[in-house]
């Protein structure tokens, strides 16, 4: 019995939580809109992995040649799915 | 009825059976756990990045125009805005300033950016919650900046973003016009970028094609691009998804694979014994199947629980050194909490199911060898 109300906790939970967390979204929303946002503050390590939807386009050896990618979120982002589908 | 309370007791067997072997039963309770709390944790945290994402960046400006030279991103003349502007369908068109500061002293990197209307003096700034936490040269309130020509520059913080808003503003300086130019070295009448607002959305792309053969040497970024992007990153097929799900997949198919290969000595004479007594072979079979299930629900319940726990409650904090990687800033961020009850099904298949089958494998062929050479063997 206990272990099924574990399980049901985790979708009470977000229904206890959602007001809260969607007026923050509306509020980070709103900063998107004011300041003209484009992405997510996530890896801050270099510039096109800041602003990933910025980059220049993402090409291998793209800071110069046999450069390969030395940041590691650079690892986490895949190849355009073209690219595999080009045989 | 009478089958109902057959599995009852076969249920009562195979608990008092797994307890009489409980550190066995609770190591494996606990490697299980585990293994099901990543793969769990990184199926809520792509989930919720991608949700998150979606929701924020909708508001994302509908199209950013970037000038290239040499293949690279390169300061657009402001001038450009009029050839935009003219075209049928634009809405409005603002040229957008804003870069990088790369702190010595932090080691970090910040986003430094112009907002179309600053209510402040030209020596304030304001920052968002990464920014004070991890600066380093801080006076008071003040900051101190090195300006592209080596000039130090001191910046009042005014105010603050949101706590809340970390997701979009922890690396985020804003301040006037001139002193970005000031910092950044970008020259009057030039811009970082434009961003475009269209009348409707759903000329964006026949606008954009405009925009190119107006301006060949430049480069539309529109939202839809934007959102593809970020729904991209977390797929389940990125780069870091992958390894994650390989290495936790790989992990579960070790620890399904010993318990298929066999059981330990005292597992085979036990099985003997119950057969010695008159138990049938489809009795035992019931009985490892209640085990295997057993097992596996507690493990699930666990990994599972836990695995809410650590994205929503400690924003995966273990994920954070992947994420971070050399950086010096990390937001402190929370996610949207929501659990899919296909995501759980799609868990519970791919991990309680193959185990409560996998661990009858070896019990069937004991149960069916003769008791007499099982006890013997064990």
């Amino acid at each position: 019995m206990s272990s099924t109300g574990l399980l049901l906790l985790l979708f009470i939970h977000p229904a206890v939580t959602a007001k809260s967390d969607r007026e923050r979204i509306r509020n980070e929303a709103e900063l998107v809109r004011q300041l003209g946002l484009t992405d997510l503050c996530l890896f801050t390590e270099a510039r096109y992995t800041r602003h990933l939807t910025q980059a220049d386009l993402h090409s291998a050896f793209q800071d110069h040649p046999m450069a390969l990618d030395h940041f590691p979120s650079g690892a986490m982002v895949r190849p355009p799915l073209e690219i595999w589908r080009r045989k | 009825m009478r089958w109902l309370e057959r599995q009852r007791y076969l249920i009562d067997f195979t608990l008092s059976s797994l307890w009489r072997r409980k550190w066995k039963n609770l190591s494996l309770v606990l490697v299980y756990s585990l293994v099901i709390f990543f793969l769990s944790s990184v199926l809520f945290f792509t989930r919720a990045i991608r949700q998150e994402a979606g929701a924020i960046l909708a508001e994302a400006p509908e199209m950013i125009i970037q000038r290239t030279i040499a293949g690279r991103h390169s300061l657009i003349p402001e001038t450009y805005a009029d050839t935009i502007r003219e075209i049928r369908g634009v809405g409005s068109v603002k040229p957008r300033l804003w870069g990088y500061y790369f702190n010595m002293v932090s080691q970090a990197n910040y986003t430094i950016m112009v907002p179309e209307t600053f209510p402040h003096k030209e020596t304030e700034i304001v920052v968002g919650e990464g920014v004070l936490r991890t600066w380093g040269s801080v006076e008071g309130n003040r900051l101190y900046f090195s300006a592209y020509d080596r000039e130090a520059v001191l910046l009042t913080v005014v105010d603050s973003f949101d706590d809340q808003t970390a997701l979009v503003t922890s690396d985020m300086i804003l301040m006037a016009e001139p002193m970005f130019r000031k910092i950044c070295g970008v020259p009057e009448g030039f811009a970082t970028d434009l961003g475009v607002r269209v009348r409707n959305r759903r000329e964006s792309d026949t606008i954009a094609g405009k925009i190119i053969r107006a301006l060949p040497e430049t480069r539309v970024i529109t939202r839809a691009d934007i959102q593809r992007t970020y729904a991209a990153l977390f797929d389940w097929r990125s780069g870091y998804v992958i390894v994650l799900f390989s290495g936790a997949g790989l992990a579960f198919l070790i620890f399904a694979w010993d318990r298929a290969t066999g059981l330990s000595a005292g597992e085979k004479n036990e099985i003997g014994i119950l057969k010695g007594v008159g138990w049938e072979t489809g009795d035992i079979l019931a009985m490892k199947f209640w085990e295997g299930g057993v097992i596996s629900s507690i493990a699930f319940l666990l990994g599972v629980t836990g695995a809410y726990g650590h994205v929503f409650f400690s924003s995966g904090i273990l994920f954070e050194h992947a994420l971070k990687g050399w950086a010096g800033l990390y937001p402190h961020f929370r996610l949207i909490p929501s659990v899919n009850f296909y995501q759980l099904a799609t868990l519970f298949a791919l991990t309680v199911l193959p185990y409560t089958l996998i661990t009858l494998v070896p019990a069937w062929k004991t149960a069916i060898t003769d008791p007499d050479t099982v006890m013997r063997q064990g």
